[in-house]
């Protein structure tokens, strides 16, 4: 048992390896279809967490807005989905036959042009990514370029969410309004509503995700996440060691959106449809939530925090429905004034230590000290630089 | 400033003309002109308020200029970034220590090494040999060769500006701005630095911010004294000591 326990705390793998067993193999032989589903719908906000830990938790940039970015990939996603749903035969009944129902609803007889693109996968799957990766890239340039920082750049990012919200819901015709974008059925003919394809779904989820923690990880151990660090608590001292800081945070915003944006399409895909309600202030803010719960400084921690919010939101909005929003925001206050690094950090500080110390009771590690010479760079992090 | 007009022609590493600046209507510097010589240590004293971090900021960039120019190996200084000052050759250490706390004595001077310095540059930055060489150089110039795995923040107050002196070492700038290094440090600690200057000071020039009249005489090459963002005087210690204008203002007090 020591072996074991020794062996998590000191493997600098073995944590990845607990996420991964856990979600593809411990949730879905434990739970039916229904319920994975679910985490399915959860682990999609993870990405956005996984982003707001390299943005927020590295770089210090906090945005209130990554709800847009999320929305932006499903969105794009949802098109897709939507323009194979509406060919001219299923839509017969229409006015206009071959567009989206809603428009038609609209009194809309042509499908709109940049609708168009969306009926090929292949450009449909280069904008998920690059629709919301340039959109951050404006509004990065924007306020980086003009050192618009802190709060300001919060408050700039929650009314853009306000602002495409608003959008959305003010072109029906166009968007499908308050309702989103709605009775999505297959992908290049594959029925994504059944539950062999729910399980496909999940796992292709669970991949991504762990391709974007493998790539998070690789920008946190990097020179850069060295960087942000530095960024965040000395922005004036990186300009006068010869960076454009500005750079970096417009690179790191829009890794950050690009990776909510995976989230977003792989929502669009497992749940069925894709609304204004996930891309507004409240869900924006929600996925800080996950984020500072599960550690702001910890990928994995981003992902834990995520599914717990979510389990307790499901489980306690069930039987209490009014409270739980109160419940969550006293969560966020409680963890934030006592513990700032999260659940992840609770884990670090008192949990990981007992880990080692069963065998070796009397070193006492400062978790300061870690890493005593980094001169003798060691070799397993050289790997990861190349 | 008698000097300074016959001066005019000679080769300088810094050459700053006419610099004003005003922050509402107040001129913190105003028309300052003075040329800073290729391995000269000058450095710059004067009251509180006189102007002297303002004329660092100018020069780095942290601060636009009104009026005037800055010229560092004749390329013009006023109009650019940051960070461009900093790649022709110009490092500054700020008057507080302005290091990483977060990170490790290795990591803060990993950073300031020239290399990788745009996005992808970082993103794929190796630690090889040549920047573990380095680091471990200036470690051991910095007093700090046992500290590298250290948290900087546990570092005391002397150390940190040590450290923050080594960060601009690894960028071997040609032209280096110290405000006020030994501010806060024991007497041991001042010797040190006094010290590390002499061996830093060599092939490169210096513009230093000091009020301890002692080290002052102890590295200065020449002196620039500071009156409400003006050159009240200037030259060599004895020279600056003695001048009736500077007894009045400064050193009378």
């Amino acid at each position: 048992m020591n072996n074991i326990t020794e062996f998590i705390a000191r493997n600098r793998y073995s944590h990845m390896i607990i996420l991964a067993l856990l979600l593809a193999v411990v949730l879905p032989l434990s739970m039916d279809i229904f319920r994975l589903n679910l985490v399915g719908k959860y682990l999609t906000y993870a990405f956005v967490a996984l982003g707001l830990v390299l943005c927020w938790g590295y770089g210090g940039i906090l945005s209130l807005g990554q709800g847009v970015f999320f929305g932006l990939g499903g969105y794009c996603m949802a098109m897709f989905l939507k323009l194979e749903a509406s060919s001219p035969e299923n839509t017969q009944i229409q006015s206009t036959p071959g567009i989206p129902d809603f428009m038609d609803w609209n009194q809309i007889t042509e499908l709109p042009w940049f609708w168009e693109p969306f009926h090929s996968f292949g450009f449909t799957l280069v904008a998920v990514l690059v629709v919301p990766a340039l959109f951050a890239f404006i509004i990065a340039v924007a306020m980086f370029k003009r050192r618009v920082g802190g709060v300001y750049f919060a408050i700039i990012t929650q009314a853009i969410a306000a602002i495409l919200t608003i959008l959305i819901i003010g072109q029906q015709g166009y968007t499908g309004g308050v309702n989103g974008i709605t009775d999505l059925r297959t992908l290049n003919g594959w029925d994504i509503r059944t539950d062999s394809a729910k399980y496909v779904l999940y796992y292709v989820n669970v991949v991504l995700l762990f391709a974007c923690i493998f790539i998070a990880g690789f920008v946190v151990k990097s020179k850069l996440g060295r960087l942000l660090v530095a960024m965040r608590e000395r922005e004036d001292r990186v300009r006068f060691s010869g960076y454009d800081v500005s750079n970096f945070k417009i690179f790191v915003f829009c890794l950050a959106a690009m990776i909510s944006a995976i989230g977003g399409a792989m929502f669009t895909l497992q749940v069925g449809f894709m609304s204004p309600s996930f891309v507004g202030i409240v869900p924006s803010i929600e996925m800080v939530i996950f984020c500072a719960l599960g550690g702001r400084l910890s990928i994995l921690g981003a992902v834990y925090g995520t599914l717990l919010v979510n389990f307790a939101k499901t489980s306690f909005s069930e039987s209490f429905p009014e409270l739980w929003l109160f419940a969550m925001g006293a969560l966020f206050i409680g963890v934030v004034m006592a513990f700032p690094n999260g659940l992840a950090g609770i884990y670090q500080t008192y949990i990981e230590p007992r880990l080692i110390s069963k065998k070796k009771g009397y070193e006492k590690e400062d978790p300061k000290k870690k890493d005593d010479n980094p001169a003798l760079a060691n070799p397993e992090e050289e790997k990861t630089h190349a | 400033m008698l000097e300074t007009t016959k001066n005019i022609g000679k080769d300088f590493v810094l050459s700053v003309e006419g610099l004003t600046v005003s922050f509402d209507g107040f001129k913190a510097v105003n028309d300052l002109s003075f040329y800073v010589e290729e391995n000269e240590i000058r450095v710059i004293i004067g009251p509180n308020g006189a102007g002297k971090t303002t004329v660092l900021d100018l020069i780095c960039g942290r601060t636009a200029a009104t009026e005037g120019s800055i010229k560092f190996k004749g390329k013009e200084l006023t109009k650019m970034k940051e960070h461009q000052i900093v790649h022709t050759g110009v490092g500054r250490k700020f008057q507080n220590p302005s290091i990483y706390e977060d990170l490790t004595v290795f990591e803060n001077l990993e950073l300031s090494f020239p290399r990788g310095h745009s996005v992808f540059g970082a993103l794929f930055f190796k630690r090889d040999k040549e920047v573990i060489e380095k680091i471990s150089e200036i470690a051991a110039m910095i007093f700090l060769g046992d500290k590298l795995g250290m948290s900087a923040d546990l570092l005391s107050h002397g150390q940190k500006q040590w450290l923050e002196i080594g960060m601009l070492l690894i960028q071997d700038p040609e032209l280096l701005m110290l405000d006020e290094p030994v501010a806060g440090m024991s007497v041991s600690e001042r010797k040190q630095t006094a010290d590390l200057l002499h061996r830093i000071t060599k092939d490169r020039s210096v513009l230093v911010i000091e009020h301890d009249m002692q080290f002052v005489a102890e590295i200065a090459d020449r002196v620039t004294v500071l009156h409400q963002g003006k050159v009240l005087s200037e030259g060599s210690m004895e020279r600056v000591q003695s001048d009736p204008k500077v007894i009045e203002v400064y050193l009378g007090h």
